[in-house]
């Protein structure tokens, strides 16, 4: 008898308002991010502006971006973006193909692995900038080395996280693939990629971010065109605010080009987020 | 009819999980197999999947031996395994993808509509309680039809009301086209509720000990004398399973000499 006067009770309690997200509200959350660059930004522009520095090594923000519009009024910009674009493109595009592939081998095939992996491993303790000589006198000294060591660089994080991925997908989950007797390519399709592909568009990211870093590498040494030669130029011309301006569109690129892998893979990744996204509508 | 004929498995690394073991299923029966741990109640769920390979002795369904799994053999396992990229309904359709996407899409919905599942066709797997994910799992293995299925403990991560409750919904289920159930299990309760056949196993290595019988009517009454009387029954069997000092009887043709294991 009791059970029924305190079942009431226990309704009421499990109706409690559910926990309001605390804090700012959701449009001003990014804003809390930039607070602490944009003041740094303003004092700087301040301290110039009244005199307390003369902004020579370290120009304002106000001379920085007075640079790049006169870059880009110029259309040297366009161009030095450009060629860094392709330089990266076709590097990111020949090491993630190239490592996609071996790692799957790798990552499937088990004989392959004991034989592949081990050489890639040693190669990979190399730091990727010591080839730049002999691919330099290997290629020349025009794109194709270039285009070679960033390939080099993106190579690895990808052949890794895709082997790593491969390897670590669930075998209770490839049960239920043989219990429902799918072929060796079904198995493929319909079970390993969509396993691996949160962990391949990490690799891929991962990978840009290293192209990035390997394009300034390239392009420091005996480049005429691209970012990293405005960045050295800007060096050995002495003029800091065109050194700050590359390095602001390099932030912008390599932001918006991570951005883009991870907004065309968003919408097969649906399922992974379906929490967080769920928690705002219902 | 579901015929094992001196089932042995002895894995790569020595184990020694599963001795001759022996036993005929006739089609629509309700089979628990219930014993104390390492006692390879698993290991021959596996072999009748066709998902491990016996060491020696077959498996046969309808003079097919079974050697790898099999379109007539489906299996629930303990945890739900649904494949969290793809939706519910998707999910349940998984097994049947062969199908033209309408006969399938109507397969699937009324699955899903028969697990009281239907609003959460469209649901991510992650988005389900642990009850509600082992009913996709159930409907998953239901769409196909099989006239074999294997349920692995499926029940065991739930809590004890849910439990009953897919139970229930189990024998519900099973009514409907009366495949043959065949149940691992380490509750008591669980295994005379559903069972027709108690087989009781042993362990190190796991062979069978003791048949019971549970002539009970369906639907059964968890709380009636006779439904205790059984339930001890099959206690005292486990008991002694596990008592060394008694040896095997009741273990079909290879009485005798399984005493040598031991």
């Amino acid at each position: 008898m009791a059970v029924t006067v305190e079942l009431p009770i226990e309704q009421t309690s499990g109706m409690e308002a559910r926990p309001r997200a605390a804090g700012l509200p959701r449009f001003a959350r990014p804003v809390l991010g930039l607070l602490l660059p944009v003041s740094i930004a303003l004092a700087w522009e301040l301290i110039v502006w009244l005199g307390y520095s003369n902004g020579r090594l370290m120009p304002p923000p106000s001379q920085v971006f007075a640079t790049i519009v006169e870059l880009a009024r110029s259309g040297e910009l366009l161009r030095h973006v450009i060629t860094t674009l392709t330089r990266v493109g076709l590097g990111f595009g020949f090491g993630v193909v190239a490592g996609t592939m071996l790692g799957a081998i790798s990552g499937y095939w088990r004989p392959a692995r004991r034989l592949l992996d081990p050489t890639v491993q040693a190669l990979r303790a190399i730091p990727s900038i010591a080839w730049v000589p002999l691919f330099i006198l290997w290629l020349g000294i025009f794109e194709t080395s270039k285009v070679a060591l960033i390939a080099v660089g993106v190579f690895f994080p990808v052949y890794l996280g895709v082997m790593d991925a491969i390897l670590s997908v669930d075998r209770k989950i490839v049960e239920v693939g043989r219990i429902f007797r799918l072929s060796g390519f079904a198995m493929i399709r319909r079970i390993l990629l969509p396993a691996v592909l949160p962990a391949y568009v990490v690799a891929l990211r991962v990978g840009l971010g290293l192209g990035w870093m390997f394009v300034v590498a390239a392009e420091f040494m005996g480049a005429s065109e691209g970012l990293g030669y405005l960045l050295i130029d800007g060096q050995q011309l002495g003029k800091p605010a065109q050194i700050l301006a590359a390095i602001v569109i390099f932030a912008i690129l390599g932001a918006t080009t991570d951005w883009l892998i991870e907004i065309s893979a968003a919408p097969f990744l649906r399922w992974q987020d379906a929490f967080g996204k769920r928690a705002g509508g219902a | 009819m579901l015929a094992l004929d001196g089932v042995r498995k002895i894995y790569p690394n020595g184990v020694h999980a599963l001795e001759r073991f022996s036993a005929e299923i006739n089609p629509g029966e309700i089979v628990a197999i219930i014993g104390g741990s390492g006692c390879g109640k698993s290991t021959l769920l596996r072999a009748i999947a066709g998902l491990d390979r016996a060491t020696a002795g077959t498996v046969t369904l309808d003079d097919t031996t079974i050697l790898a799994p099999h379109a007539k053999i489906g299996i629930i396992f303990q945890e739900p395994r649904l494949l969290p990229w793809l939706s519910v309904a998707d999910n349940v359709g998984f097994g049947v993808s062969d199908l033209p996407s309408s006969a399938r899409r109507e397969k699937v919905a009324a699955a899903l509509k028969r697990v009281g599942l239907a609003d959460k066709a469209n649901a991510w797997p992650r988005e389900l309680s642990g009850g509600q994910a082992q009913r996709v799992a159930i409907a998953r293995a239901l769409v196909p039809q099989p006239e074999v299925l294997l349920l692995d403990e499926p029940f065991s991560a739930l809590d004890a009301f849910t439990r009953r409750d897919l139970q229930d919904h189990l024998l519900d289920l099973w009514a409907d086209t009366r495949p043959t159930l065949i149940l691992v299990t380490h509750d008591v309760d669980e295994a005379v509720v559903l069972a027709d056949r108690v087989l009781v196993m042993r362990p190190r290595p796991g062979r069978l000990f003791e048949e019971i019988k549970v002539n009970l009517t369906r639907p059964r009454d968890r709380n009636s004398e006779l439904f205790d009387r059984f339930k001890r029954h099959v206690l005292t069997a486990l008991d002694r399973s596990l008592d060394r000092s008694i040896p095997d009887r009741d273990a079909g043709p290879s009485v005798g000499e399984s005493s040598m294991w031991w």
